[in-house]
């Protein structure tokens, strides 16, 4: 087994967050995991993304041309990574900051309004957590139940406080996309 | 102890520390800023030196004289930052004292980029700064080789009062793997018989510099350094074997480019396809050996990197022409993906290979028509 997801938006949107805590979770069931951030010369407002490995064996590339899932948090993440997809593949988009439809038939885009969930949740900073969740339902591997607990174990005593609202979302954004899919 | 999700940079601080770095020179750079930006935190921790220095120019040589009293010091940079080094490189390197460097290595030549590459091979490898030494070169692929080819560069430094390099690209840098620390070993302060680390009155004055005046003197230093090296070829090759027992195509690729290979390989096993990958963990001193072994029954080699073919050298040296070597390789930091490498292994299948064109003439010739 192994599955590589790309994670992308704005920076501060909570990319690089949200697949460190993907990378613990598969981590903590044991699995082989690579995390890698893009780290060229951004800043805030421009594109971030990361790269997530999870696998049985030992990783080669930690890096991947066609991703089979993939998360885009806004527009200029969509327009690039619908066109690398795999055949098949699962594209999570963030629908409140997308205006089109997908061009493609052969991957499956689950449109969900991430921005939208998080407010309602009550924290707008929550959207990469409803795409998080979204994601888990394209990938077996790694259970709602494994992300709330690698959350609860790595997040700081600090930030424990935003947990519940962290489980709130990840479960909102799991729950839309497996209701689209039916 | 159990695992942890460490980033690359910072898994080297944390290793340096728990091997007993006592003192760390640096200057900020990316890649490699982690490295410097964990031990300015940390070390003062624990009541050891930690110095931002002006330069990297300043910073090695604060490595040099902490080397000489003996303490286990260290540096980090990337590429330009180690290029201001190689005087003061030279310096310890003719001085005989121990010192672990690291280079976080970025596109290149000149202020390039930021992104992962693999360009400095030479310059660590063969030389660097000026004069006839020679340095121990690690290589890591992953965040836990990183860790433990960062504790091995302290210990081989200081047995062969050698410089010991530990080279990675951007990407094993900046990646976040599971991994686990070494337990945390006790600062040493062994009893050398050379360090200036004042007499007080219980022994004879000890001198440590690189100045022979006397050329007879400088060519004993020379034939020293020489023939500690030999020792250092005979003892310390390391490497890792993959799918090598029926292979009839070995890659060969260190670093990034060594396990981006492993994926092609894979892939390529998973169609039938008798491929294996040799990914050298010393560089310096380089497993000349094995591949001189694999040559006498294998039918091709492919070298990949992610630089235009420097280490492709010295795997020619060991194959002496007897098969043919192939050449794969992405410039100025672009990483290859594994298609890439696939796509060499069935073209290597398919076409009639050929021993007498150099192979980055025909690598380039291939390039251009692509």
């Amino acid at each position: 087994m192994q599955k590589e997801i790309i994670i992308s938006g704005f920076g501060g949107q909570g990319v690089l967050f949200a697949g460190q805590v993907i990378a613990y979770a598969a981590m903590d069931s044991g699995k082989q995991v690579t995390w890698i951030p893009s780290y060229g010369p951004e800043m805030r407002g421009g594109t971030a993304n990361c790269t997530v490995v999870i696998a049985d064996q030992e990783i080669g590339s930690p890096l991947v041309e066609h991703p089979p899932l993939a998360i885009a948090l806004n527009l200029p993440s969509f327009d690039k990574y619908e066109a690398m997809m795999q055949t098949g593949g699962t594209l999570i988009v963030n629908k409140s900051m997308v205006d089109r439809a997908s061009k493609r038939n052969d991957i499956q885009a689950i449109m969900i309004p991430c921005n939208e969930i998080a407010e309602e949740i009550g924290d707008k900073k929550l959207t990469n957590m409803v795409a998080a969740g979204a994601l888990l339902s394209a990938l077996p591997e790694v259970s709602l139940q494994m992300i709330e607990a690698a959350l609860k174990a790595h997040l700081p005593a600090r930030h424990q406080h935003l947990l519940p609202k962290n489980y709130e979302a990840l479960r909102r954004g799991f729950e839309f996309a497996k209701a689209q899919v039916q | 102890m159990a695992k942890e999700l460490w980033k690359g940079n910072e898994a080297i601080a944390e290793a340096a520390v728990r091997a007993g770095l006592e003192a760390y020179f640096g200057y900020p750079i990316t890649p490699q800023t982690e490295v410097l930006e964990y031990l300015a935190k940390r070390m003062p921790e624990l009541g050891r030196a930690f110095v931002q220095a002006e330069s990297e120019l300043g910073a090695i040589n604060m490595v040099y004289g902490a080397a000489c009293t003996g303490v286990r010091v260290m540096s980090s940079s990337s590429s330009p930052g180690m290029s201001l080094m190689m005087e003061g490189i030279s310096y310890i390197a003719g001085t005989e004292v121990p010192a672990v460097l690291v280079n976080v290595m970025r596109g290149g030549p000149g202020l390039g980029n930021i992104a992962p590459a693999q360009g400095d091979y030479n310059q660590a490898v063969h030389g660097g700064g000026h004069g006839d030494y020679q340095a121990i070169v690690l290589a890591p692929a992953s965040v836990q080789e990183a860790i433990d080819l960062t504790v091995l560069s302290f210990d081989l430094a200081e047995k062969y009062r050698a410089i010991c390099m530990v080279i990675l690209d951007g990407c094993v840098g900046q990646m976040m793997e599971p991994a686990e620390m070494p337990e945390m070993r006790p600062v040493r302060r062994e009893d050398w018989d050379w360090n200036t680390d004042g007499k007080m009155g219980k022994r004879e004055r000890r001198i440590l510099s690189s100045i022979y005046i006397d050329p007879v003197e400088e060519e004993k230093t020379n034939l020293r350094l020489l023939n500690r090296w030999r020792t250092i070829q005979a003892n310390e090759v390391r490497y890792k074997e993959y799918f090598l027992d029926d292979a009839e195509i070995v890659i060969v690729g260190f670093g990034t480019a060594g396990r981006v290979a492993l994926s092609a390989v894979r892939e390529a096993r998973a169609q039938g396809i008798k491929v294996g990958l040799l990914r050298p963990i010393t560089v310096s001193p380089f497993p000349y050996e094995v591949l001189d072994q694999l040559s006498g029954r294998v039918d091709a080699f492919l070298v990949t990197e992610m630089n235009s073919g420097q280490m492709l050298e010295d795997v020619r040296l060991a194959v002496k022409g007897r098969v043919p070597v192939e050449f794969y390789g992405r410039l100025g930091g672009v990483v290859p993906f594994p298609d890439e490498i696939l796509n060499e292994i069935h073209r290597m299948v398919k076409v009639k290979l050929s021993a007498d064109v150099h192979p980055r003439d025909a690598w380039l010739e291939r390039m251009a028509h692509a």
